[in-house]
């Protein structure tokens, strides 16, 4: 550390330098977040099109900000190159061909997805298949599968802010209250100016992020190319991970994925592909774009991320050959400290400070919008649904508004109040989850075939079996939830948890459906058309988005 | 209403767009087919290089694609 090293009363050393650097560009988001309000104005932020979807209006660039800002959060930045830092490829480097396959699957469906959605004025997911199938409860399934997936996601947007106040020297020891209070704080003002301004806030912040983000890797390739040498960074790396683990006897990690692993990587990598676009905050980012145009622009151009998650993961493996220390303040080994060391340790604390706020803001942007997009589906499909069938637009925001903070709160208290283990499990389990909605929500795009009952049926399976086989996974620290993969029953093959849960909902599915079209079960009225699908933002004058709100009209509402 | 055929791509950018499309992601979970470390670029191991290059080639065939689409959109109009 560096002459901006204070000493506190309490024996803490604070990089001052970092701290200040952190605090500058935290006040200059805030201000953003609340003037965002103010941008791009409509005439009223009373409604969930204006303050749950910015408007609809987000053109290319913005789009392209907003879902990188939102695709690609602080977690991923920290927990990715963690992963990579302690058993290497296969928990680690996926992520690449993860992030590569997301764009191709998003092309073809997502435009659909949003024609219909602009067409019939829905907001989330379950709008969708509540309108499709005619089912409100398959609906509620998808709504609470959402929302309960995404409140650790958001839990771990603050794990990864922690991450960097830990490395500044805030945080790990003294009494909770102190210790947890620059967290607190953060968390504040984030729901105040989520409040007030909706989409707009993390859509204007995340210009910042990406930004800073974008900088610090630069910086970051650069100085690893000169100061340590690829060469000797893959060398550490493979050395480490072919070394045995004294405890396991088994390797520590992997360098190359071998053949008993093929699987596991191909499933990871399609089977979070799938899920990403299911988590409502995906769709609320696609949703809030202009035009279907604007989305597949943006498939071609949204792969510059996943360079620079290429870049970051490599961090991990930088942080193994420069022998960076990952002992938290409170004296553990901690691989998530892995990538802010690296940057404490190798360089001057005005710019780690620099890198310091990367993280933490790429935080605050997906964890907005993620906490709007839980509250647009509580909104929409739990309290209209089943509460209040009359609520007016206005009544929405309203309610969409305050559970945006009960979710933020809620996930706050997950993480203060919890082991931090139990936020990783329960987003291991939140993209196993997730998964299982993606019968329901993509097929559905294209055909009602598969009856609504046989789909919720599937829903629970999926999600049953998933809960049960990622439980029994134990690892060298943990006895259950020890990691993301499983074999897949009657083989020995060890595959992705969420794809074999979604293989056996799919043959659930589709027997039941059999069942049901043979004793010809109801299956509910269509809301949408087939054009509804192809619709273009210039069709659609005649809708006036959210009056109708979307849910089942009949079909006197086409043109 | 308008008409819905005009939103019907002509059957060759159908299957030339879904050709662009699939190629990135049969590459990808073909892992065999780059879980090595030779031949080395730069210092970094085939297998980290081959994704990291997949990133760009995805993007110009997502690319690709999306101009198909668009002139066969704009001539069927």
């Amino acid at each position: 550390m560096s002459a901006g090293t204070v000493q506190l009363a309490a024996g803490t050393k604070v990089d001052g330098v970092g701290l200040g650097v952190l605090l500058f560009f935290f006040l200059a988001v805030t201000i953003g977040g609340f003037w965002a309000a103010n941008w791009r104005k409509a005439d009223s932020l009373h409604s969930l099109d204006e303050w749950g979807l910015g408007g609809r209006t987000f053109g290319t660039v913005i789009t392209w900000f907003l879902l990188g800002g939102d695709l690609y959060t602080a977690y991923t930045f920290i927990a990715v190159p963690a992963a990579m830092f302690a058993t290497g490829a296969v928990t680690g480097f996926f992520a690449v061909a993860y992030t590569i396959l997301i764009y191709p699957i998003v092309f073809v469906f997502m435009p659909r997805m949003w024609s219909v959605s602009h067409s019939k004025g829905y907001v989330t997911a379950a709008d969708f298949v509540r309108g499709r199938f005619d089912s409100r409860f398959l609906a509620l399934a998808v709504a609470i599968t959402g929302i309960v997936a995404t409140m650790p996601y958001i839990a771990l947007q603050l794990v990864g802010i922690q991450a960097v106040l830990d490395t500044i020297g805030i945080g790990g020891k003294g009494n909770a209250f102190v210790r947890d209070l620059p967290l607190l704080i953060a968390f504040a003002v984030l729901a105040a100016y989520t409040y007030s301004s909706g989409l707009r806030a993390p859509a204007v912040i995340a210009f910042v992020k990406d930004s800073l983000i974008y900088l610090v890797i630069a910086v970051a390739v650069v100085y690893v190319g000169v100061h340590i040498g690829y060469h000797h960074l893959f060398e550490a790396a493979e050395t480490k991970m072919t070394t045995k683990n004294p405890k396991t006897g088994a390797a520590t990690g992997v360098f190359v994925p071998k053949s008993n692993n093929y699987w596991a990587y191909a499933t990871l990598a399609l089977g979070s592909a799938l899920a990403l676009f299911m988590y409502p905050h995906s769709m609320t980012g696609v949703l809030s774009a202009k035009s279907r145009t604007t989305i597949r622009r943006n498939t071609a151009i949204l792969p510059a991320y996943s360079l620079l998650l290429a870049m970051l993961a490599l961090l991990g493996y930088a942080a193994i050959a420069e022998k960076t220390s990952v002992i938290g303040s409170d004296g553990k080994a901690n691989p998530q400290l892995a990538v802010p060391h690296f940057f404490r340790d190798e360089f001057p604390s005005w710019f780690a400070g620099v890198a310091y706020s990367a993280i933490a803001i790429g935080a605050l942007v997906p964890a907005a919008i993620m906490s709007i997009a839980a509250a647009n589906m509580f909104t929409r499909n739990v309290y209209r649904e089943f509460l209040a069938p009359r609520a007016t637009p206005r009544q929405e925001a309203q309610v969409a508004k305050i559970t945006s903070l009960v979710v933020k709160f809620g996930a706050l208290a997950f993480v203060l109040g919890l082991d931090k283990q139990n936020a990783i499990n329960l987003q291991l389990l939140g993209g196993v989850w997730i998964l299982q909605t993606f019968l329901a929500i993509v097929v559905g795009l294209y055909t009602r075939w598969l009856h609504r009952w046989a789909l919720l049926a599937g829903w629970a399976v999926g999600m049953l079996y998933g809960t049960v086989a990622a439980y029994h996974q134990k690892s060298a620290v943990t006895q259950h939830f020890g990691g993301s993969l499983a074999t897949f029953p009657y083989t020995h093959t060890k595959v992705y948890i969420a794809f074999s849960a979604l293989v056996l909902n799919l043959v659930v599915v589709v027997l039941l459906t059999l069942v049901l079209r043979a004793v010809k079960a109801p299956q509910g009225t269509d809301a949408t058309v087939p054009e509804d699908y192809y619709r273009e933002r210039d069709d659609t004058a005649a809708t006036l988005p959210g009056t109708d709100g979307g849910l089942p009209v009949s079909s006197g509402a086409r043109e | 209403m308008s008409q819905p055929s005009r939103h019907r791509l002509s059957p060759g950018v159908a299957v030339a767009a879904g050709i662009l499309l699939a190629i990135p992601i049969v590459a990808l979970l073909w892992v065999p087919s780059y879980a090595r470390k030779d031949p080395e670029l730069w210092g970094f191991p085939f297998f980290y290089w081959y994704q990291m290059l997949w990133v760009i080639v995805c993007g110009f065939c997502t690319g690709g694609a999306y101009l198909l689409i668009q002139r066969d959109r704009r001539g069927n109009r």
